[in-house]
């Protein structure tokens, strides 16, 4: 009755009939804030609580109790900045050879292929199709891929690429790549989406207005993609930045270590969940650091 | 002063097939530089692809375009002194109002950027607006920017495609007249594709009438009104009346032509065919009806009986369809001088215009060509 009421009082001004809409719209979020909740916000609760504990005095290894021990914040970050920073750079060389590799083949499917709807439909599978076996699967092949046995490696011997001893395998090349491969669909798909609404007569239009093909790219095509281009960035970016399978299986242990493994080492292994904990913050905070300063810069609000 | 008198565009022979379909039929077209010219065509015809193959957006199959006396034939779009108004407009979304009209006098690495900027949103009355997005902007504005775009690069041809097709009949009214306005402003030559007759004829100082890929009449649109050359254009630009008849004799200038019993007199100079089976036509407004006891005033073609089957009062003028046997149904206006509609429904009337007002068409093709493509585009 009363949404009725909000119905019919609408004619005399919209106020009423919004609020009616918004009220019930309001319900369809709960079950994402339910699971938000329960597997988002206590669990970084947890996280935040567990980074200041403790061992229990006289206790066992992996024993904790709780307190508010900052100094686990600076031990966690003298110790390990070297793979923080680490985790960064190859996370951003990963972005970059994606947006290199994955930008063409976004703008081919969506442009070059444009109107042909079934070959569009087949390059998009075959960009979603590594998704069909496991991560992980994925990861070690490409460690057969780069083994010192393997065809890459001899044929980069063979065109005095790599030295007659040299190896892909456990360096940071091949955790790079590892990533990049990895992390391609990610780049593609957004960069694919912005670009499968471009216009092509914005392109006309600027071949128009005396553009050459290589300037309408630059100051039309490639600001009309930036918003995909910023949502794949942030897609490769922030998920390479935390991985540790890439650094565990094709790296070294040592000079390739990202914190996504050390996080790993002393979840798992050493059983040190304050340290842990603490790193685990600090590449969250420091992720959200980073994104809030890129999104900001590239500006691009009001295309979105 | 004796001018040079290149002309702004010429085609020779241009042809333009899409695999098995042929757009553009070795079409040979001279435009005079300075002249608000209308490509005027149902939709299909081949208009927007000549546009598009004057632009650089589409290569002809063969034949060749000059622009300005220089042939441009294998030039690409950003080489040729072309501007486009798209029907779409194609506003690029990212950039200012400013920086739209900015845009090609960037790109040639103009100076003064930002006067020559204002003074083309001047002219089109939206100086004002340069800092806002296209997207913050009304069709008709949208319309504006995307001519100021276009004409602030001083273009050698201005080519409109259906510039004013997705605007309200009202605003279209409007832009026709400013667009007419403008081009005498800045005596640019503008080639403006539409099929809207109407709108052809209020601005355009010459029409092509184009189907099928080929053009069918060129000239101004009073003389293209008044002596069609082929049926489709007698159809396609306004309404016509066509009766199949016989030449029968020729009486000094006019030809005797027998057209369902009775026998109507057409001028030569007005008859594409002087022998055999011809169409005759004349446009509904110069037809009278005559109820019975009148008669015509002299040199007046007669035909009919006929009975009025329908009567539609719309103000200005009454629209009477006349049913007359052997011949059909005619169209006729008649202008509301006195007050309402004079004939009823069911009248018997007779039908009269003055001989010179008659034309002769070819008789060897469809009367009704060109009639049901009219108002068919939305």
């Amino acid at each position: 009755m009363s949404l009725l009421a909000g119905l019919g009082a609408g004619g005399g001004g919209p106020a009423p009939k919004e609020r009616a809409r918004g009220a019930g719209h309001r319900w369809l979020l709960a079950p994402g804030l339910v699971y938000l909740t329960v597997f988002f916000i206590v669990p970084v609760g947890a996280l935040l609580a567990t980074s200041l504990y403790v061992p229990v005095p006289g206790g066992e290894l992996g024993q904790y109790q709780p307190a508010l021990h900052w100094q686990n914040y600076v031990d966690a970050l003298s110790q390990f900045w070297p793979q923080l920073v680490r985790s960064f750079v190859f996370a951003a060389i990963a972005t970059l050879a994606c947006l290199a590799i994955g930008y063409p083949m976004a703008y081919v499917i969506a442009v070059r292929a444009r109107g042909r709807s079934l070959l569009q439909g087949l390059l998009l599978v075959l960009v979603i199709a590594p998704f069909f076996t496991s991560f992980i699967l994925r990861t070690i092949a490409w460690k057969q891929i780069l083994a010192d046995e393997g065809p890459v490696v001899a044929a980069l011997r063979f065109v005095h690429l790599l030295p007659p001893d040299g190896r892909l395998t456990a360096t940071a090349f091949a955790v790079v790549c590892g990533l990049t491969y990895n992390f391609l669909p990610f780049m593609v798909l957004p960069v694919y989406a912005s670009l499968e609404r471009l216009d092509p007569r914005m392109l006309e239009a600027g071949a128009d207005l005396y553009a050459s093909p290589v300037t309408t790219f630059r100051t039309v095509t490639w600001p009309l993609s930036l918003p995909g281009v910023v949502g794949g960035t942030l897609l490769v970016f922030i998920p390479a930045a935390g991985d540790y399978v890439n650094s565990s299986l094709l790296g070294n242990n040592t000079n390739t270590a990202m914190i996504g493994q050390v996080i790993d080492a002393r979840f798992f292994k050493v059983l040190d969940y304050p340290t842990a904990s603490a790193l685990s913050v600090v590449l969250m905070a420091a992720i959200l650091l980073l994104v809030a300063g890129y999104v900001r810069r590239a500006g691009t609000e009001d295309l979105l | 002063m004796p001018e040079v008198t290149t002309p702004a565009l010429e085609l020779m022979s241009v042809t333009k097939s899409f695999g098995s379909f042929l757009a553009v039929d070795d079409l040979d077209l001279t435009i005079p530089a300075g002249s608000f010219f209308a490509l005027l065509g149902p939709s299909g015809c081949g208009k927007t692809t000549t546009l598009r193959m004057v632009a650089g957006l589409e290569q002809p199959t063969s034949g060749t375009v000059c622009i300005g006396g220089r042939d441009v034939t294998g030039d690409r779009a950003h080489r040729r002194p072309v501007n486009t108004v798209f029907q779409s407009y194609a506003l690029f979304p990212h950039l200012t109002i400013a920086d739209n009209v900015a845009f090609g006098l960037r790109r040639r690495r103009q100076h003064d950027v930002d006067a020559k900027v204002k003074e083309a949103l001047d002219l089109v009355e939206l100086g004002h607006l340069g800092e806002r997005k296209p997207t913050q902007l009304s069709g008709g504005q949208a319309q504006r920017v995307a001519l100021a775009r276009a004409i602030v690069n001083r273009p050698e041809l201005l080519l409109l495609d259906e510039p004013l097709g997705a605007l309200d009949l009202k605003l279209r009214r409007q832009m026709q007249l400013e667009l007419k306005r403008i081009q005498t402003e800045v005596g640019l030559t503008f080639v403006h594709v539409t099929h809207d007759q109407e709108e052809a004829m209020t601005m355009a100082d010459t029409v092509a009438v184009m189907n099928k890929g080929k053009i069918e009449q060129m000239g101004p649109p009073e003389e293209l009104y008044s002596r069609p050359h082929t049926a489709f254009v007698a159809n396609f630009l306004g309404q016509s009346n066509l009766a199949p008849g016989q030449v029968v004799g020729r009486e000094g200038d006019l030809l005797l032509v027998t057209v369902g019993g009775a026998t109507v007199k057409v001028p030569v100079d007005r008859a594409v065919a002087t022998t055999g089976s011809v169409l005759v036509g004349v446009r509904p407004e110069k037809i009278g009806l005559l109820i019975e006891g009148q008669e015509p005033s002299p040199n007046h073609n007669v035909v009919g009986p006929g009975i009025v089957t329908d009567v539609s009062f719309t103000g200005v003028s009454t629209q009477y369809q006349v049913e007359v046997e052997h011949l059909g149904t005619f169209g006729v206006f008649s202008q509301n001088l006195l007050g309402g509609a004079t004939v009823t429904l069911g009248t018997k009337v007779r039908l009269a215009w003055s001989q010179e007002f008659t034309f002769g068409l070819d008789g060897d093709q469809d009367a009704a060509e060109g009639a049901a493509d009219l108002d068919a585009e939305p």
